[in-house]
């Protein structure tokens, strides 16, 4: 609709200057995606990480809380509807990061075709210039992750062990541990901006809460990190095994 | 002072471009950046070369037409500890040191097409602009300034984004070339005030959606605008925008075609 520049114009509220809907997704919109999908997959390596420390109260407790997540819900549920629900709710915010993470960074290519020659960075980070690759080698790691400790595949175990076993005997070997604390710290990293950069997204910072959110973002991820960096180590050194 | 410049030396916008060196003698510290290329642009026409193409206009740092990457920064904000953010009218060859190689490029984004040089075609900013960076006011007699009462914190936001001069520093800084800071200021200055509140949600979606079409980049939070930007405006704005977006989006707003 037209500005009325006739008239004095009286207040209206925005539905009643409702417009057509337009095919063209905002960018803004896919940051949002990005932000909530991240959320969920933030919440759930919260949950992800104090159930890896449990890998020090021996083989019995761990494999036990193994069997309990396909148990949750039951007997209201069938086993593994639980499971299966967080699988899907994990696989649907994968793809909706990723995708809004691939066509804004496509977006960003055809907005400067030609590079500057002299280019000074002043502002950036490690952490928030690592993140497109950084989330390249955090999806192919997911992948890697999911055949080695969940269906076993790739583990020197096989696919017919425990959980518990898995862990140990994947991460006695020194190679699958570094690229387990490789992917670790891309996450960790990912996370450190990822935080901050949901908040603004989402509207939710503002100059005074913006030392608060960045210092919370550094706090959380070198937290999660540690958290997860913790099992793999303890095995590789034998404290666990 | 004596100089050594590298500059972008592209004829238009069809032909290839290329840095080309040119030494500059006896240049004086109190000289603006500006001076310094006019000073360039004499020898050039005295050798019947072709002078530099570069936009300026009032040159006291308040319209914001001028602003080159100066050793790859925008307006070469980010370079000096001890030199505020200006745009590059009023940096001051003080700040270099004789002897100092620079590099002058022009900002490079597919919605600045380049002109010639250094200097680029910005009317993206004025479309972005058109699409709801106004209000509906009746013109005439200004009304009483206490008529309407705004909030002291709210009016110094208001202001603060409202100091951007539309340079485009924040697009050229950018690493996604996106124009979020811009936008977002001008967003964000209308949207605090009560004169703003009947278009508030149309306007945001109104210019993202405009900012899309001109083939912007998308905001990372990175914050090289906010250290570029000759008005040091902040990133805050962008967390309103988005807020404000996110808000109109719920509310039914849809950008007009």
């Amino acid at each position: 609709m037209e500005p009325n520049f006739g008239a004095v114009v009286t207040v209206t509220n925005s539905g009643q200057r409702r417009t057509p809907k337009v095919a063209k997704t905002s960018s803004v919109a896919k940051k949002a995606v990005m932000a909530v999908s991240g959320i969920i997959l933030v919440l759930y390596l919260i949950a992800h990480m104090v159930g890896n420390l449990k890998l020090f109260a021996g083989a019995e407790t761990f494999n036990g809380y193994s069997e309990w997540i396909r148990r949750i819900g039951e007997p209201a549920v069938p086993g593994q509807t639980v499971l299966w629900i967080i699988r899907v709710v994990l696989l649907v915010a994968v793809v909706a990061h990723a995708w809004a993470a691939v066509s804004l960074w496509r977006q960003a290519k055809r907005a400067r075709p030609q590079q500057y020659v002299a280019r000074k960075a002043v502002a950036q980070s490690y952490a928030s210039r690592t993140m497109r690759w950084g989330g390249v080698i955090l999806a192919l790691f997911i992948v890697y992750h999911i055949l080695d400790l969940t269906l076993g595949v790739a583990n020197p175990e096989g696919h017919d062990s425990t959980p518990y076993d898995r862990a140990v005997a994947g991460f006695s070997n020194p190679f699958i541990t570094a690229v387990y604390v490789v992917a670790l710290l891309a996450l960790g990293f990912h996370l450190r901006h990822g935080i901050w950069s949901a908040t603004q997204t989402l509207g939710q910072s503002n100059r005074t809460r913006e030392r608060t959110v960045n210092a919370f973002a550094t706090v959380f991820a070198v937290v999660l990190t540690a958290g997860f960096l913790i099992p793999p180590l303890s095995v590789l050194v034998g404290i666990i095994e | 002072m004596n100089l050594k410049l590298r500059v972008w030396r592209q004829r238009s916008a069809a032909e290839k471009g290329k840095m080309v060196t040119y030494e500059v003698t006896d240049v004086s510290p109190d000289m603006s950046f500006l001076e310094m290329l006019d000073v360039l642009n004499e020898q050039l026409i005295l050798n019947g070369e072709d002078p530099v193409s570069f936009d300026h206009d009032c040159r006291e740092g308040i319209c914001g037409s001028c602003g080159v990457m100066i050793n790859g920064r925008a307006h070469g904000n980010g370079l000096f500890d001890s030199h505020p953010q200006t745009a590059t009218c009023q940096l001051h060859m003080r700040s270099f040191k004789d002897g100092d190689t620079i590099d002058v490029e022009p900002w490079r984004a597919t919605a600045f097409p380049l002109i010639k040089d250094l200097a680029v075609d910005r009317s993206a900013l004025d479309r972005i602009i058109q699409a709801g960076g106004y209000i509906s006011a009746p013109t005439g007699t200004a009304p009483e300034a206490h008529s309407i009462l705004v909030a002291k914190k709210d009016s110094d936001a208001a202001f603060d984004a409202a100091t951007c001069i539309g340079c485009g520093a924040c697009v050229a800084a950018c690493p996604n070339a996106s124009s979020m800071l811009f936008t977002s200021s001008k967003v964000v200055h209308l949207g605090l005030m009560p004169q703003g509140q009947p278009e508030r949600n149309d306007r945001v979606v109104n210019m993202i959606h405009q900012q899309d079409l001109e083939g912007f980049g998308g905001c990372t939070n990175i914050g090289e605008c906010s250290v570029s930007c000759p008005k040091g405006i902040s990133m805050e704005n962008i967390s309103r925008l988005n807020h404000d977006l996110l808000g109109a989006l719920r509310a039914g707003a849809r950008p007009k075609s």
